[in-house]
């Protein structure tokens, strides 16, 4: 295992320095929103983890695309580093869009549409990481992840243009919404200035936390050798 | 009557961020601790590896 790269280094605490940005930008900068109040300020982080969340779910996809080409293992770490991390941050989507919901829609929860495809999305990317630990040989393994991250990447687009296609109460940022949506607002030029630098900070931490977890999977890989060249 | 006021809604939002903190906070100590272990476990196989050698 090499030492960690200085990039690397750099990238961690270029991290800190957006997220703590972001985080005033959200919390102090943006004006309150007049209908719903403070708890709109959670749409920075909702926004910010649902986009690499999404992300990371289609760069998993293209991954096991490379991997079924190439065969080379390291297009599988690349794979489990970009589905485990957008699994996490998509889990904050879920989490944050809930605790939204509460005031805006009186309810933590509805089946709506939305709700119900990035749910089906977590439970699919939940579902990989349990399905991969019951095959043991690495080549086997990576297959499977290869076309299940490829099938299931589906729903990253799916869940993005359920919004735009059926009616539903989720209301949409970018685009003409449906007629039944609550909880929408107009954003203004502060408001913007936070969602698109939130936007831009979560993409910067979902490339750090990936290249950890990439070089998380080469050790394991290694340490997986070294056990297999003992017993033999 | 309309609303004039703005509804205090600031106890969601600051569950919203407390979770989230705490989400990506324990997201990057189940990174560190991996590490950490794969790496005793790496020097531990390399050590019993350089013994069987001698």
């Amino acid at each position: 295992m090499q030492s960690k790269p200085i990039a690397l280094t750099i990238l961690d605490v270029v991290s800190i320095v957006v997220l703590g940005i972001s985080t005033y930008l959200a919390l102090v900068f943006a004006p309150t929103e007049a209908v719903m109040g403070d708890v709109q300020r959670v749409f920075y982080f909702h926004i910010g983890t649902a986009w690499v969340g999404l992300l990371g779910f289609v760069v998993a996809a293209v991954a096991g695309i490379v991997y079924l080409v190439t065969k080379d293992l390291k297009w599988d770490r690349f794979e489990v580093a970009a589905v485990e991390v957008s699994t996490m941050f998509f889990f904050l989507t879920i989490v944050l869009g809930s605790i939204w919901a509460r005031p805006a829609w009186n309810t933590w929860w509805t089946w709506d549409p939305r709700l119900t495809t990035a749910a089906i999305t977590e439970l699919i990317y939940i579902a990989y990481f349990m399905l991969r630990q019951g095959i043991d040989d690495p080549e086997k393994r990576a297959r499977f992840g290869a076309v299940y991250t490829l099938l299931g990447g589906l729903s990253a687009p799916i869940t993005f243009m359920v919004i735009r296609l059926f009616r539903t109460i989720h209301p949409v940022v970018i685009g003409s919404q449906s007629a039944e949506a609550q909880g929408g607002f107009s954003m203004s030029s502060d408001m913007k200035v936070a969602f698109f630098f939130a936007l831009f900070a979560f993409t910067i931490i979902f490339v750090d936390l990936m290249w950890h977890r990439i070089r998380l999977g080469a050790l394991q890989e290694k340490v997986e050798q070294l056990k297999l060249k003992m017993s033999n | 009557m309309f609303l004039e006021t703005i509804p205090d809604t600031s106890r969601y939002m600051l569950a919203g961020y407390i979770i989230s903190f705490l989400t990506m906070g324990l997201y990057v100590a189940s990174l560190y601790i991996r590490n950490r272990n794969l790496r005793q476990d790496e020097q531990l196989l390399e050590d019993l590896e350089r013994d069987g050698k001698k």
